[in-house]
């Protein structure tokens, strides 16, 4: 046991620490303060608090645990609100409605009973990652209860019926040794979980956001980041992610954000539906929340708390997308544990390991062969926010993310500022994966790629014209120019723009998306060949097919299709009418 | 050592001054951010804290300086416990220092609790989403960034613009309708002018809200390092009244540009390495302690409502302070100094400014079922407008197409009309938004993409006067 030699904010050392080994977990002083040892000197722990050190003093004692950062893994994970050091925050709020430090609580129930069935027979050989049984943890996710990495032997004992988390379930017998299973693994945060061979994904992960699913398409596994300043709606397209994205389970990790940020997503989440099931979302996420005045320390635990999880669920065989918002407050706990340790600063105070501590958590992201039996595969897919200082992409935190992602979502304050929703900027932004969804696009249309093209390019035509536009005026282009500015303005207000707040359009599947991008490409050439028989732009833009269009979005999911066709009729009709006028 | 020293648990040996800091041979038993008191030889005495510790030293931070700290004959001696603010609910009505002592020429607050001035963290489980409409009475807020009951919104100004008559504008108009609640206001005055310090007192007193409100009052010319104290001591106060009291309480914290710099000067003392221009890398998480006080606890009456100013040093709203800020407030009202010019009040910049909480506060049953579309509507004719001058003013207005003109026209009514307003004029949220269906007359109809049919049937003028005649005539 040490004691406490020096408190400075987060940063403690303890002297008499000898045995201790580094990422140890350790509780400091007479509440057991949570920390971890970052480092060692001699018999001094260098430890980082994941808690507050207010009132601590020198000479308090420092017990180690013998353990490292752990995640505890069983049934109960899903529907859980957790800090970020995963103790429950529904559990805590029994005691009281502020947060105390050093309250011990359980991440997961210890009495509650769940129904274990198993899928494995006395005298079957299983090894890591086997699923021997399965729980039903909610209405949405069964739990897979798995051999954990590392053990294996002959099934001498299987169970069935209802147990606890600490109730053994299994007995496995290898080399003469028995082995009692329950349904609780720890698993080290920091260490990626096993698997048995990494896959190229091809899987478009369908978030129901148009600028996503059809322009820059994210994929089962990827990884995306979603830089912009403050108010550019990057907590928004998060949730509107871990609401809509078409994966089994997902993870909402805040992590130094807002705490009324966090009660409204807790609320929402109770409350809606999940578009392809119809049951609460609730049964499929799992919140960790650790707000911008709980401790710094604990930000990170909680990006890694999160990671864990989801390749727990991954490893049963489930497509999982985690969000994390916001890398940069992870970041920034970082930069001020290093600053007290006095290590050398990188750029902007930053240390020198922040980009390989970034890529060791996106590098968890992917879609993986599972370990064991049954064959089958599982994904996570990561997808971060990023808080630029002063919307500056060119910072460390964005460069270095930058580096490791996939596919980019750039939010534009210059459209959040006129409430072009999503900002996220069509000119700056790519996705990778945009070839490998190819196959996958082609089922919903064989289309697409060229729809896709065209719009893109019309946009960036629009991008050039507007340079010209601002010197000479729009009355002084040609009619072909100006015909092209309105269509592209009819891709970024009538396709691009989709509100998170609207009843209908806040969730667009691809199909939907795919016929509103096509009829506007439709309009485009009807209405060249109107111009081609005379006929004025000024005129075309008051033809009601116009304002048609731009209700497209107010249009429900049940009727799209039929609607759609009929509309693109009436714009045949009226293409007709206008070339019998002439 | 003698019995009385080891009780008293104090040391003498002070190794080195420097600024706000005093290196003191360690003291035993002090605890980490513990308040001490410094006693200088001529025998005055000042308070400091411990904020940093260890066997070999205990660094002292000493409130008010440590000019005159003389390294022979000072000692520093502890009290034992972390700053704490006394509360009951005489503290209203009540004037304090930035170290929570009356100035007033009252006497001392009898406590009924002392709080700790950092408070806890709320646990985010134990929040409710802020959903409460507080009608301001000014259109650009109400109407377009609409501020609700526990949310943090600041009012992001510049030097010499009118952010303190917007302040006392709201806090003087400032009402959630249909409701009769027992409400307080909590002011901080943060290393400002007396001159504003006294503008603030003279306002809530003409509004008859002297009773109602707990102020804490640090000068320009009072102590820097109080500056860090002060709006902690007024969130303890407001955390006092909201959830121990039951009252709605909104918090006014002005300068909080004044706050950042006391926050840098203390940072550079103890070279610390800095982030971006000298402020500390810790800002952004230091300020967040402070604003995410507001809010609702599920279960308790009250609510903590938190409007702080700062002025964006050079107008420049990527500058640290409002950057850093603007990522953890709630939105942001930022004022114009371009409208400011034309001689518009309020001179609130629509297009920067933000409120994210809007959208749980308006709609049917708070404000009016129009409110969502007709402020999306709004935004969008006044930013093709804007965009249609900026061209105009190189290719001239009549080089523009009919439409484009009736924009450009357009964005000219809504600063005139909607934006602008009288200091002492109070708009319901109804009158609000029948400004912008005036505004929404001289556009083309089928331009009203964001409005609902159903809604431009029922409000837009020429079909409410319609509807008013067939109600009649039925
Ligand atoms: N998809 C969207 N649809 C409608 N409104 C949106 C959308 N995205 C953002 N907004 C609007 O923009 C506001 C700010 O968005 P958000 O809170 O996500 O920003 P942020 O990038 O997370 O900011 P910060 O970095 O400060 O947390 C929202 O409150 C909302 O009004
Ligand atoms: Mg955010």
């Amino acid at each position: 046991m040490g004691r406490i030699w020096r408190v400075s904010g987060p940063l403690v050392i303890a002297e008499d620490m000898r045995g201790s080994q580094v990422y140890e977990m350790v509780e400091i002083g007479d509440e057991g303060v949570i920390g971890e040892i970052v480092g060692l000197e001699e018999e001094r722990a260098i430890i980082q608090a994941h808690e507050d050190t207010l009132g601590l003093k020198v000479g308090e004692k420092v017990r180690g645990t013998g353990t490292i950062l752990t995640a505890e893994l069983g049934p109960g994970i899903v529907g859980s609100i957790y800090d970020g050091l995963q103790k429950s925050l529904t559990e805590l709020m029994k005691e009281s409605s502020f947060l105390k430090r050093g309250v011990k609580v359980f991440s997961l129930p210890r009495d509650k009973k769940w129904h274990f069935s198993p899928t494995v027979k006395v005298g079957e050989a299983v090894s890591e990652g086997h699923i021997i049984g399965t729980v039903p943890e909610t209405n949405l996710i069964e739990h897979r209860i798995m051999v954990p990495p590392g053990s294996e032997g002959v099934v001498k004992e299987i169970g069935e019926g209802d147990y606890t988390i600490e109730q053994p379930i299994a007995c496995l017998e290898h080399d003469g040794e028995i082995e009692e299973l329950t349904m609780m693994q720890k698993w080290p945060v920091r260490k990626p979980r096993p698997y048995e061979q990494r896959l190229d994904s091809s899987q478009l992960l369908i978030t129901g956001m148009r600028i996503m699913d059809y322009m820059f398409p994210l994929v089962l596994g990827g990884k995306a980041a979603i830089p912009g300043g403050f108010g550019t709606g990057k907590t928004v397209a998060l949730q509107q992610l871990a609401r809509w994205a078409q994966t089994q389970l997902n993870i909402y990790v805040g992590c130094g954000e807002r705490g009324n940020e966090m009660a409204d997503v807790l609320y929402s989440f109770r409350k809606l539906e999940d578009p392809a099931t119809g049951r609460l979302l609730q049964e499929k996420e799992v919140f960790i929340a650790n707000t911008s005045n709980m401790p710094v320390v604990a930000r990170e635990a909680g990006i890694f708390v999160g990671i864990t999880i989801a390749e727990y669920y991954r490893d049963m065989g489930y497509d999982v997308l985690l969000v994390a918002d916001s890398t940069s407050r992870w970041a920034e706990a970082m930069r001020e544990i290093s600053g007290r340790l006095e290590e050398m600063p990188g750029e902007e105070g930053f240390p020198a390991y922040l980009g390989s501590r970034l890529s060791s958590f996106y590098e968890r992201a992917g879609l993986v062969q599972c370990l064991g039996s049954p064959e089958r595969t599982g994904s996570v897919t990561v997808a971060g926010a990023v808080s630029p200082p002063g919307a500056d992409f060119s910072e460390p935190v964005t460069q270095n993310t930058l580096r490791i992602v996939e596919a980019l979502y750039s939010l534009d304050v210059s459209l959040a500022n006129r409430r072009h929703f999503p900002a996220i900027n069509w000119l700056t932004s790519y996705s990778l994966y945009a070839e490998a969804v190819k196959d996958w696009w082609s089922k919903v249309d064989p289309e697409w790629a060229d729809t896709r093209g065209i719009a893109l390019r019309l946009l960036q035509q629009e991008a050039n014209l507007e340079e010209i536009v601002r010197l000479v005026g729009p009355e002084a282009l040609p009619e072909g120019d100006k015909l092209l500015l309105l269509v592209a303005r009819m891709i970024r207000e009538d396709f691009l723009m989709q509100s998170a707040y609207h009843d209908i359009d806040t969730y667009s599947s691809p199909a939907r998306a795919h016929l509103m991008l096509k009829t506007i490409i439709v309009f485009y050439k009807l209405a060249q060949e109107m111009l081609d028989s005379g006929i004025n732009v000024a005129e075309i833009r008051s033809s009601p097919i116009m304002y048609k269009i731009s209700r497209m979005k107010d249009i429900p999911h049940d009727v799209f299709e039929q609607r759609i066709e009929e509309l693109r009729a009436e714009m045949e009709v009226s293409l007709v009418a206008h070339r019998g006028g002439v | 050592m003698t019995f009385s020293s080891l009780f008293m648990k104090e040391s003498r040996a002070i190794t080195r001054a420097k600024g706000a800091l005093l290196m003191v041979e360690s003291i035993p038993g002090v605890k980490f951010g513990e308040i001490v008191d410094v006693w200088l030889s001529d025998g005055e005495v000042k308070r400091g804290q411990a904020i940093d510790i260890s066997r070999e030293a205990t660094i002292v931070q000493v409130f008010g300086g440590v000019s005159e700290v003389d390294l022979v004959g000072s000692k520093v001696r502890c009290k034992g416990q972390t700053l704490k603010l006394p509360v009951s609910i005489d503290i209203l009505g009540r004037v304090f220092n930035g170290m929570g002592d009356p100035i007033d020429g009252g006497s001392p607050v009898v406590a009924e609790d002392y709080l700790d001035i950092n408070g806890e963290p709320i646990n985010p489980v134990s929040r409710v989403p802020p959903a409460e409409f507080i009608e301001t009475g000014i259109s650009a807020i109400d109407g377009l960034n609409a501020l609700v009951r526990g949310q943090k919104l600041p009012i992001f100004s510049g030097s010499g613009l009118p952010h303190n008559r917007i302040a006392a504008q709201i806090i003087r108009q400032a009402t959630v309708r249909s409701k009769e609640e027992k409400f307080a206001i909590v002011f901080a005055a943060i290393g400002v002018s007396y001159d504003h310090a006294a503008f603030f007192m003279s306002s809530l007193e003409q509004t008859g809200a002297r009773e109602r409100t707990v102020a804490f009052i640090n000068t320009a010319s009072d102590p820097v390092i109080e500056r860090i104290s002060t709006p902690r001591l007024a969130l303890t106060a407001g955390e006092y009244l909201a959830w121990k009291q039951g009252m709605h309480v909104l918090v006014i914290l002005t300068d909080m540009t004044n706050y950042c710099e006391a926050l840098r000067e203390l940072s550079a003392m103890r070279d610390e390495i800095p982030s971006r221009r000298g402020y500390p890398g810790y800002m952004y998480t230091d300020l967040a302690t402070i604003y995410e006080r507001a809010g609702r606890i599920s279960g308790k009456e009250g609510s903590v409502t938190i409007v702080p100013i700062l002025t964006m040093p050079d107008d420049d709203i990527t500058h640290p302070i409002p950057d850093l800020t603007g990522y953890i407030t709630e939105g942001q009202i930022v004022l114009s100094r371009d409208l400011e010019r034309k001689g518009i009040y309020p001179p609130i910049d629509v297009f920067l400014s933000l409120s994210r909480m809007m959208k749980e506060g308006i709609g049917p049953g708070q404000t009016r079922e129009d409110h969502n579309n007709v402020f999306m509507q709004l935004y969008a004719a006044y930013a093709e407008g804007c965009d249609l001058r900026e061209m105009s003013t190189i290719i001239g207005a009549e080089a523009l197409g009919e439409r484009d003109r009736i924009y450009l026209m357009n964005a000219d009514s809504f600063e005139r009309e909607f934006i602008s307003q009288g200091e002492f004029e109070k708009r319901e949220v109804e009158d609000t938004l029948d400004i912008g269906w005036r505004l929404f007359s001289a556009l083309p109809e089928e331009d009203l993409k964001l409005i609902s049919e159903e809604l431009i049937r029922k409000y837009l003028p020429k079909y409410r006067n319609l509807n008013a005649t067939t109600t009649s005539q039925s």
